[in-house]
């Protein structure tokens, strides 16, 4: 267990050393999220009723499709000079890897929503008539169901010849359940009309259910060739 | 069996039977079978495709045996002896973005080793300087090679597996790396090179294995000069 935490942390340490020097992720996945804010902001022009309706799958769409960005540069700089390869050779269990790889593209895209939140508010001219602080455990658990799977999918599609392309067919059909989950939750709270702690729930479910079947089959996923 | 001419008598620490490794319809490895005695210097020869890198990724445990086994130590599953092993490919293993220090600061972790100093002593074993702070992507190609071996020695393994470590390296530091491996070897590691610069270890290496076609075809106790990559 120490094991496992200790090279967990370290693994993390390292990753946010190398996105720091390199800004990879963080700088292509906020080119891409502003771009949506902006060019939907001018398309469609909404007034606050209708930004409130639409809001939800704008901002959490925006954000799933910056998010693989991220989760593509997570493996990529491991195939770099083959590093990958001095991971596996190592006594360090899977799962290590795997949580570092989880929590960083977490903190990743937590950095992200939390710099693009505003510009959402500004742009779209939104107001919560629900509880705003439902927003909260909804963009964290919303994250986290992101995160996890489409780490994992990206380490399946890590040797795959066009795996820009084969992680959102593997990432987006799993996810279906938390994206409808995150809609729903975010409406339901900026419109007030219903409550969205149903979709809370089957959010923390799918998170539970995910994160337990990617570290029982994350072993298998890194040492397959 | 394949069986080193000098070594008979020494109980062996590895063992390949009937070893076949499949990429596809391709055979990389076709029936290897051979022996290898503990405290002894392999060179591991032969043309681009002969099956040298996949025999050393096989051992490594970076690449499952379609069919047949290894046995490392007396061990078959190749997780339970990766402590002993040391591996260096062909690419350097390393981040780019880091330091020498930082580099080998992480791997300790994945090894468990909590001795500081470690990653500063092995580093300045291959001859580098542990207190440059610059990035390995601003290293030479030579001074990557070297960094790279320190990788593989870092938790001090039993078992050294070697591609190509002499590639892009000039004379006096392959002279230099020669040196460290004779003396791993008199300090009783098992050591396997795969080189085109055979001649680098012509006075040093304990056998030649010459490998064609995914097949170990001869095992000799001196380099054939005329056959010499």
């Amino acid at each position: 267990m120490n094991s496992l935490a200790g090279i967990t942390r370290a693994t993390l340490a390292k990753d946010l050393r190398l996105e720091w020097r390199s800004k990879d992720a963080i700088n292509s996945m906020l080119f891409f999220a502003l771009l949506v804010v902006v060019v939907f902001s001018f398309s469609f022009d909404p007034n606050a009723e209708e930004s409130r309706q639409i809001a939800g799958g704008l901002i959490w769409v925006a954000f799933l499709f910056a998010a693989v960005v991220a989760l593509n540069q997570t493996w990529a700089r491991e195939l770099r000079n083959q590093v990958l390869d001095a991971y596996r050779v190592s006594p360090a269990p899977a799962n290590s890897l795997f949580l570092a790889k989880a929590l960083g593209n977490f903190i990743f895209v937590t950095v992200l929503e939390a710099l693009m939140t505003p510009l959402f508010i500004i742009f779209y001219k939104l107001r919560a008539l629900g509880p705003a602080w439902q927003l909260i455990p909804v963009a964290l658990l919303g994250t986290w169901a992101l995160v996890v799977n489409g780490t994992f999918f990206a380490a399946i599609s890590l040797r795959t010849r066009s795996r820009e392309i084969m992680l959102p067919l593997l990432l987006f059909p799993i996810s279906l359940p938390a994206i409808l989950g995150l809609v729903n939750a975010t409406t339901f709270i900026l419109t007030g009309e219903y409550s969205a702690r149903f979709w809370i729930v089957l959010l923390a479910t799918y998170d539970v259910i995910f994160t337990i079947a990617c570290l029982l089959l994350f072993e298998t996923v890194l040492h397959a060739e | 069996m394949n069986q080193s001419p000098s070594a008979a008598a020494v109980p062996p620490i590895i063992e390949i039977a009937n070893l076949v490794k499949q990429f596809g319809r391709f055979a990389a490895l076709r029936g290897v079978t051979a022996e290898f005695a503990p405290a002894r210097l392999y060179v591991i020869l032969g043309d681009n495709g002969a099956g040298k890198t996949t025999l050393l990724r096989s051992l490594a445990g970076l690449s499952r045996p379609t069919r047949g086994s290894i046995s490392i130590a007396g061990k078959t599953d190749l997780r339970e002896v990766c402590r002993q092993i040391g591996y260096m490919a062909h690419p350097t293993l390393l981040y780019d973005e880091l330091s020498a220090m930082e580099n080998l600061g992480y791997f300790a972790r994945l090894y468990e080793i909590n001795d500081s100093s470690r990653c500063a002593n092995v580093i300045t074993t291959v001859k580098l300087d542990p207190s440059l702070e610059r990035p390995v992507a601003q290293y030479s190609q030579g001074m990557r090679q070297r960094l790279s071996l320190a990788r593989a020695l870092l938790h001090e393994p039993q078992i050294l597996l070697l591609d190509e470590p002499f590639s892009n390296v000039d004379v006096r530091s392959a002279h230099d790396m020669v040196a460290l491996l004779a003396s791993m070897r008199s300090a009783g590691k098992t050591i396997f090179v795969v080189t085109h610069q055979a001649t680098l270890l012509a006075e040093t290496a304990d056998e030649f294995i010459w490998m064609e076609a995914g097949q170990i075809v001869d095992r000799t106790a001196h380099l054939k000069t005329a056959e010499a990559p």
